[in-house]
């Protein structure tokens, strides 16, 4: 696995970091729960037939200013600054997981125009009272790991500090990740989301893990049944909410696959 | 020295088995064992004791806000004040500690309540702005944790800016936006009531104090020996700033029991001392921290707060998903060990060993209070003389006991000092006769 290259952008003022990798047609990604401390095999893999462009959330790692936004409009126009920062919206395809995912789709739907095609795994942003969205933000440590990934270790490994050090900055950045999250979707995780995926008229291809303990399986069909693009939904097996975490290679070759058709 | 009693009205009767049986006395504690019929009983005995405090002379009594839990029942601690305001020695002053202001949209309905208290009362109250816990803030009432310390300063703005602006005026805050702001009543107290501000040991909180000139009240329930990092770095910090040394600038909060003599304390407290520690601070880790209720720079200073140290110091580990993943709790330990105690004591013994509750004689509480009070450096003392299960009786016992025997051994600390941050109230004979059963119009 090699370095990508690292650029970094500023959004409202604040610096973002721009990670891209690969070459070809550009392929958007906005992470999910906790952001991206580290580089991950899923972005490897499509980095292998694609320029694969990871800008940072606002207050995920490699970002900040996730203060300076009040309200969900304002989250929203800064998610299109950092797209348009990062030429990823030029008709590209953007894929999202869980918090990220829950802004590509808020995008496309405010910008139909501008997103080419979706890949949405486990997005959040709606919430359905007889199945609730698992709260992310009160968990015990083992709880958290187990929560995100079907092998835990993944998720462990992704937040620990590289070669054993235990610097201060390092937790910090962590927890504001996990902050920047809350301030947009706290306290249930719905934005109000399904009231707009009307206007979502790519096609959208819809992924969860088969062991997601975060979003219900019924959650995508709400997606699916509202988003007026063409929807394709895939379950992916031994993976967790994180899928990309859990099945970097299946998940990459689905999005892929539904990139090719 | 103020002596002020201060009650979280704990539901007294959770069960022996509790700690076993419920992960947590906040947030999602089980609403079965809420008797409202017995809660009746315990909301009159503890305005009972409040009202007996007054009595037996103490200059002020507390009540605060908690919300979803056992551990206090005063989602309205106004309310209470109300009555009290009413009912209770009109000597003592009022102290609500206080309202979490960063709930309230808009805050006028603070500035108007605390407004209404300081009328009623003839300009008794003192003003308390707590940030107020995660659990009644960020989890019970759903407030976004990265906004609330936000919210808590523009509230502050608002609240004063209420109290104090005479003319009618339009708030443009980033999330409170009013286009009239005119609140009657008024306080009686000019400018505004003294303000109290409880928190954690963030240098940030006590620069404000310092710039704002308010009291910085350090609530600990684990004693003087916790307590004294924060304490030296908030006098650090006003002698940075420039700041006189007076200690009215500070609050403290101690446990304490009395009795006629050591043995009889240890009979008497032991058994409410450990219900506060075993069932009232049963908090779960999982509502400890949530994201952005610590300040990043507090983070860096490895601070955490009373409530997070009760949560890490219970079975459940600290959640990944808190503020401070690593980093304070590992310093915490080492506090703990360079001072050579444990925070998570729940037995009676190791309760006093570490301070938690000062037990004793009169004259051995006295000299505990004494070297605490002049080692911290602090002249507002705010005392739990009724805590966990304690019946009215026991309670009212120990604090007449207090009153009595051990206030007046105390009654030369700080004397040389003049408390800045008391009520300013109407003189008794400007005050309405609150008891007059005549037909005769109180405000005439």
């Amino acid at each position: 696995m090699t370095e990508p290259i690292e650029n970094y952008i500023e959004v409202s003022g604040y610096k973002c970091r721009v990670w891209s990798k690969g070459k070809g047609n550009r392929i958007g990604f906005l992470p999910g729960f906790g952001g991206l401390p580290k580089w991950i095999p899923f972005l490897d893999v499509l980095a292998e037939d694609y320029e694969v462009v990871v800008p940072s959330i606002p207050g995920f790692p490699g970002g900040l200013g996730h203060n300076n936004y009040d309200n969900h409009l304002e989250w929203l126009l800064a998610i299109h600054d950092l797209l348009q920062e990062s030429k990823l919206l030029d008709s590209t395809t953007i894929v999202g997981s869980g918090p990220g995912a829950s802004l590509c789709a808020d995008i496309a739907a405010l910008w139909p125009s501008l997103i080419k095609k979706l890949c949405l795994i486990s997005p959040w942003g709606i919430y359905a009272d007889n199945e609730p969205m698992a709260d992310p933000w009160a968990q015990r440590a083992h709880e958290v790991s187990e929560l995100m990934c079907d092998n835990p270790e993944l998720w462990d490994n992704l937040k620990s500090e590289p070669n054993g050090k235990k610097s201060v900055e390092w937790p910090i950045e962590q927890s504001r990740a996990l902050e920047a999250s809350a301030r947009i979707f706290w306290p249930l995780g719905n934005t109000g989301l399904e009231k707009r995926l009307c206007r979502v008229c790519c096609p959208v291809l819809l992924l969860r893990g088969v062991n997601d303990k975060v979003i219900p399986k019924s959650y995508m069909k709400t997606f699916s049944n509202n988003i007026s693009g063409e929807t394709t939904t895939k379950e992916i097996n031994k993976a967790g909410h994180l899928a990309e975490l859990d099945q970097p290679e299946i998940v990459a070759k689905e999005i892929i696959s539904f990139i090719s058709l | 020295m103020k002596h002020c009693w201060f009650h979280l009205m704990p539901y007294t009767e959770l069960p022996d088995d509790f700690r076993d049986k419920h992960e947590s006395v906040w947030v999602d504690i089980d609403s079965k064992l809420f008797d409202p019929e017995r809660a009746h009983h315990m909301y009159n005995d503890h305005l009972d004791e409040m009202e007996f405090a007054a009595d037996v002379g103490f200059d002020a009594v507390c009540v605060n806000e908690h919300h979803s839990n056992g551990y206090g029942l005063m989602p309205s601690p106004n309310l209470m004040l109300a009555s009290l305001a009413r009912r209770a020695n009109p000597n003592t002053a009022l102290c609500v500690l206080g309202n979490s202001i960063a709930l309230y949209n808009p805050p006028t309905r603070v500035a108007e309540e605390m407004a209404m208290l300081d009328c009623i009362s003839g300009g008794r109250l003192i003003a308390g702005f707590p940030v107020g816990s995660p659990m009644d803030t960020c989890y019970a009432y759903g407030q976004n944790p990265s906004q609330l310390r936000e919210r808590y300063a523009e509230a502050h703005d608002f609240i004063k800016q209420a109290w104090t602006n005479p003319e009618t005026f339009s708030f443009n805050g980033r999330f409170n936006q009013q286009r009239y702001v005119n609140i009657w009543p008024r306080p009686v107290q000019k400018p505004h009531p003294p303000i109290w501000v409880p928190g954690g040991g963030s240098v940030e909180t006590w620069r404000w104090c310092a710039e704002m000139e308010y009291v910085y009240c350090y609530l600990s329930y684990y004693g003087f020996q916790a307590a004294k990092a924060t304490m030296k770095g908030f006098w650090d910090e006003m002698d940075r700033l420039g700041k006189d040394r007076n200690p009215y600038r500070a609050g403290f909060l101690q446990f304490v029991g009395v009795a006629e003599s050591e043995a009889q304390a240890k009979e008497i407290y032991a058994e409410p001392a450990e219900y506060f520690y075993d069932r009232c601070l049963r908090v779960s880790a999982r509502f400890a921290n949530p994201p952005g209720y610590v300040t990043e720079a507090t983070q860096r200073a490895g601070v955490e707060s009373q409530i997070a140290a009760a949560a890490n110091n219970s079975e459940n580990e600290v959640s990944n998903t808190s503020a401070l993943p690593g980093i304070q709790k590992a310093q915490s330990i080492n506090e703990i060990r360079k001072d050579g105690f444990t925070k998570n004591a729940r037995e009676f013994d190791a309760i006093v060993d570490n301070g938690y509750v000062i037990i004793g004689s009169p004259d051995q509480v006295a000299e505990q209070l004494r070297e605490i009070i002049h080692e911290l450096r602090f002249g507002q003392l705010m005392l739990l003389l009724q805590f966990g299960n304690m019946t009215k009786e026991v309670a009212n016992n120990n604090t007449k006991l207090y009153a009595e025997k051990v206030k007046p051994l105390l009654s030369d600390v700080w004397s040389e000092w003049e408390n800045h941050w008391w009520p300013k109230p109407m003189s008794l004979a400007e005050r309405a006769n609150i008891n007059d059963t005549n037909n005769i119009l109180a405000a005439e």
